[in-house]
């Protein structure tokens, strides 16, 4: 099992206060109790502040394009499961531009983690309205508030049937990195949509915003009821939980695919008689 | 290459009428006794009703162009006797319906009601094709057995019973009689079409994965390897849209499996983010691209060649990259397992440009030797490598050791920014030199390994044909009919189109009086690009753009002017 200090300390290109410095410090403590070893970690990012994190980090990475991160991670996945494959970007990333990946990847149900470092903000091109901004939310880019209605990913992650859908807050790192060992160690598709507040361009969901909403789920809360987490995940204003919001067993896509039961794609011999055989279908 | 005894057979309908399985099951069976054929599909975007042809040009030696002369008609609709009527050949024959076909000379009126049930027409048809083509009935029954066993004995004897109508009805009729030439020598031949050569080049490449959105013409690559992907334990996956399908080949291979995409310009332009993104990472990736005609969704079951340019260019910023024009189904298998191998060894995105003419076209090709072929084997070995591994070490000739995540405790680090040697994401722009000049490189290997066109004919030609890709039969058989009208000809044809080395055929451009260009499009995109190359700006050009395939009556109509 490795430590939290194998995972690393580097120097980031973050602002000072950012949320993303809690985020990555539960989400190394996460790492270190889900028992992964760097070597059999893969994380894939998109781009965007929070896509740059697993550059902060000991662990495999493949740092792709913005919004594409999901694909990339599955490819990944099917070529080689024995990799523990996390996903890790930001709330543009992971629910704009690369919205249709999402929807995909909740149906697919293939063996990732999502990690969403969600501010409520585009950060990285300097504070316009991301999808989980509030409506209403003024930028300069919308400047008479932003007129589209907040994408609520945990209600669409429920919603589409997902297996597992939590919600964290970096203000409690500890409940943090419990969400993330618990993802990793679901198989099947698991989202964890982060808060995390953006100290540069996000006036408005500030820490102090967060920390006076967020609570946890009681611990009476059966996340395996679909309709009362559906009711329970649309609850936003003054009080917002956080915790396994949602969690059922589902059918994983690598176990449907006959080509994955020989074991990894990677590294697979081309079995000669066989191709002879297939193209004899052509006489 | 001659074409005198080739004879050509055009089975016309609408679509769902099973034109395309009479044309397969007749196409299988001249094959199986040992003739070569060039099948041109038509098909308009619909799935019933509009007009269809699958044409078969079948000859005792060997052929591929495609041709319009027809010699026989089949006609499952009137409408397909209206509109190929001009096409019949002085001693065409006519077959059809005895409901709308005339008793006269040069027509077979086939009272198919009577020899067959409505359902097994088709069948009855293709018995009397055996008898018209001279070819016998063996095969065909043998044939029918064979397609129908997994249903029950009656539906194979129904049918058998169709097809002895069919070919009796015919025997009788010596008028309508236009015997093949007895093929030269029985050996094995496999019936396939461009398409479905390129997924066995993957499969016997090693292909692993191949993510697709549907598009035609491409989609049969996947579905072929859908066909095989059990037994050969390849993920072929349908994925949400093309950005999706080319981020998962990439990652795929990022992780060790041999990936590729398949589609047709319209997904092919969704995809070009992640061509940077493949040349970025140094990633191998293998992209299909069967063009059709455009812009946007354009003509979708027809022909072009269009694309060559999109493809050169496809991604923002500098990297290299290969693209590969299969000529016929031969290089198509080739070139799919080259595809490979330069993606595996450079470390990046490579192209095989085919069209829907070659896609579609089903040819009568000796077995592939899978047997002996090597796969490709992604990744080096990790006890090779330097300590600190850095995945985008600088090298003489570009080339990075690439380590596969998780097989080793180096930690495997790509990244679609700009990065250090370790993979990491940087701005020093030493380091951006550094990075942009080492992936650079890696172009000048590619130019040194470029396949050289072929070049075949007189050795001083007075005319010479310039082609790429799917043209290259007609370049071929125009370049003959050329020299039997005592005109010495010959073609240059290139099966890559990128990158061109002009020292391997500079000097063949200069000699002959005529150099014309010949290609699918309306530009002349390859001229345009060996101009640049090569500073020749080859004179003539023969463009067809309309949808059809370019055929060697075409390109003599064309030079006669």
């Amino acid at each position: 099992m490795a430590t939290i200090e194998e995972f690393g300390e580097y120097e980031t290109a973050w602002c000072p206060g950012c949320g993303n410095f809690a985020l990555l410090e539960g989400l190394k403590q996460g790492l270190a109790a889900s028992g992964r070893r760097p070597r059999d970690l893969l994380f894939v990012s998109g781009i965007g502040q929070a896509a740059k994190a697993p550059h902060y980090l000991n662990a495999n990475v493949f740092n792709g394009l913005h919004g594409r991160a999901l694909p990339a991670a599955t490819g990944a996945k099917l070529a080689d499961p024995r990799l523990t494959v996390i996903v890790e970007s930001g709330d543009g990333c992971c629910y704009g531009e690369g919205g249709n990946h999402f929807l995909a990847a909740i149906r697919r149900n293939v063996d990732l983690t999502m990690i969403v470092h969600d501010n409520m903000i585009y950060g990285l091109t300097k504070g316009q309205a991301s999808p989980t901004s509030q409506r209403g939310h003024v930028t300069k880019a919308q400047p008479g508030g932003a007129a589209a209605e907040r994408f609520d990913p945990v209600s669409a992650a429920i919603a589409l049937g997902a297996g597992f859908v939590a919600r964290a807050f970096v203000g409690d790192t500890e409940h943090l990195a419990q969400m993330v060992a618990e993802a990793i160690a679901y198989r099947g598709f698991s989202l964890v949509d982060v808060f995390q507040p953006c100290v540069s361009f996000n006036r408005v969901n500030t820490f102090a915003w967060y920390k006076k909403r967020c609570y946890r789920l009681p611990a009476e809360y059966d996340p395996s009821d679909r309709e009362a987490a559906l009711r329970r995940a649309g609850e936003w204003g003054d009080r917002i939980p956080i915790g396994v919001l949602c969690r059922a067993d589902r059918p994983v896509f690598e176990d449907s695919i006959p080509a994955l039961s020989a074991g990894p794609l990677a590294g697979r011999e081309v079995d000669r008689k066989k191709l002879s055989q297939f193209q004899r279908r052509f006489g | 290459m001659k074409s005198e005894k080739a004879v050509q057979v055009i089975i016309g309908g609408e679509a769902g009428q099973g034109l395309a399985t009479v044309g397969r099951l007749l196409s299988l069976i001249l094959v199986r006794l040992g003739y070569r054929i060039v099948v041109t599909q038509s098909y308009m975007s619909r799935i019933r009703g509009g007009h269809n042809t699958f044409a078969i040009r079948v000859s005792p030696g060997e052929i591929a162009a495609p041709v319009e002369p027809i010699d026989v008609l089949v006609a499952l609709t009137p409408e397909t006797v209206d509109l190929h009527r001009g096409d019949l050949t002085e001693d065409g024959l006519i077959v059809g319906d005895a409901s709308f076909v005339e008793k006269r000379k040069g027509c077979a009126a086939v009272p198919f009601g009577e020899i067959a049930r409505e359902q097994h027409v088709n069948t009855a048809a293709v018995g009397l094709l055996c008898s018209v083509l001279g070819i016998g009935l063996d095969m065909a029954e043998a044939l029918v057995d064979e397609t129908f066993k997994k249903k029950n004995e009656q539906v194979i004897e129904e049918n058998l019973a169709a097809l002895r109508g069919g070919y009796e009805w015919a025997e009788q009729r010596e008028e309508i009689h236009r015997p093949l030439p007895a093929p030269r020598r029985r050996e094995k031949r496999l019936m396939m079409s461009g398409n479905e050569a390129i997924a066995l080049g993957a499969l016997s490449a090693g292909v692993r994965l191949c993510a697709f959105y549907p598009m035609t013409p491409s989609t049969s690559i996947p579905l072929t390897l859908i066909s095989a992907a059990g037994e050969a334990g390849v993920v072929v996956e349908q994925a949400e849209d093309e950005i999706a399908a080319i981020n998962m080949a990439i990652g795929a291979s990022y992780a060790g499996a041999p990936a590729m995409v398949a589609t047709s310009g319209g997904g092919f332009a969704l995809m070009i983010e992640g061509v940077s993104l493949a040349a970025m990472t140094e990633t191998p990736v293998v992209v299909v691209v069967a063009q059709r005609p455009g812009p946007a969704t354009g003509l979708p079951t027809r022909t072009e060649q269009a694309d060559l340019e999109m493809v050169l260019y496809a991604g923002h910023g500098e990297f290299p990259r290969a693209i590969f024009a299969p000529g016929d189904v031969e290089e198509c298998f080739y070139l799919a397992r080259q595809a490979f191998e330069t993606a595996e060894h450079y470390q990046g995105p490579v192209f095989v440009l085919t069209d829907q003419f070659l896609a579609d076209s089903a040819r009568a090709v000796k077995p592939f030797p899978v047997e002996e072929l090597e796969q490709v084997r992604p990744g080096a070995d990790p006890d090779s490598v330097k300590t600190p591994y850095r995945r985008y070490e600088i090298t003489g000739d570009g080339i990075s050791p690439r380590l596969l995540p998780g097989a080793s405790d180096h930690l495997v680090v790509a990244g679609s920014d700009e990065h250090t040697e370790d993979g990491h994401l940087t701005e020093d722009l030493g380091a951006r030199l550094r990075l942009a000049d080492k992936r650079l490189r890696k172009g000048l290997g590619l130019s040194r390994e470029t396949i050289a066109p072929s070049y075949a004919g007189d050795a001083e030609p007075e005319v010479l044909l310039v082609c790429w890709g799917s043209v290259k039969g007609a370049a071929l058989e125009a370049a003959g009919r050329l020299r039997d009208s005592g005109t010495a000809a010959a073609v240059l044809h290139f099966s890559q189109v990128w990158p061109l080395d002009p020292g391997r055929f500079l000097d063949r451009l200069r000699g002959p009086a005529r150099v014309i260009a010949v290609e699918g499009n309306a530009t002349g995109q390859l001229a345009r690009l060996i101009h640049r190359e090569s500073g020749f700006e080859i004179p003539e050009r023969i463009h067809r753009y309309d949808g059809l395939p370019i055929t060697p009556g075409y390109i003599l109509r064309s030079m006669e002017g």
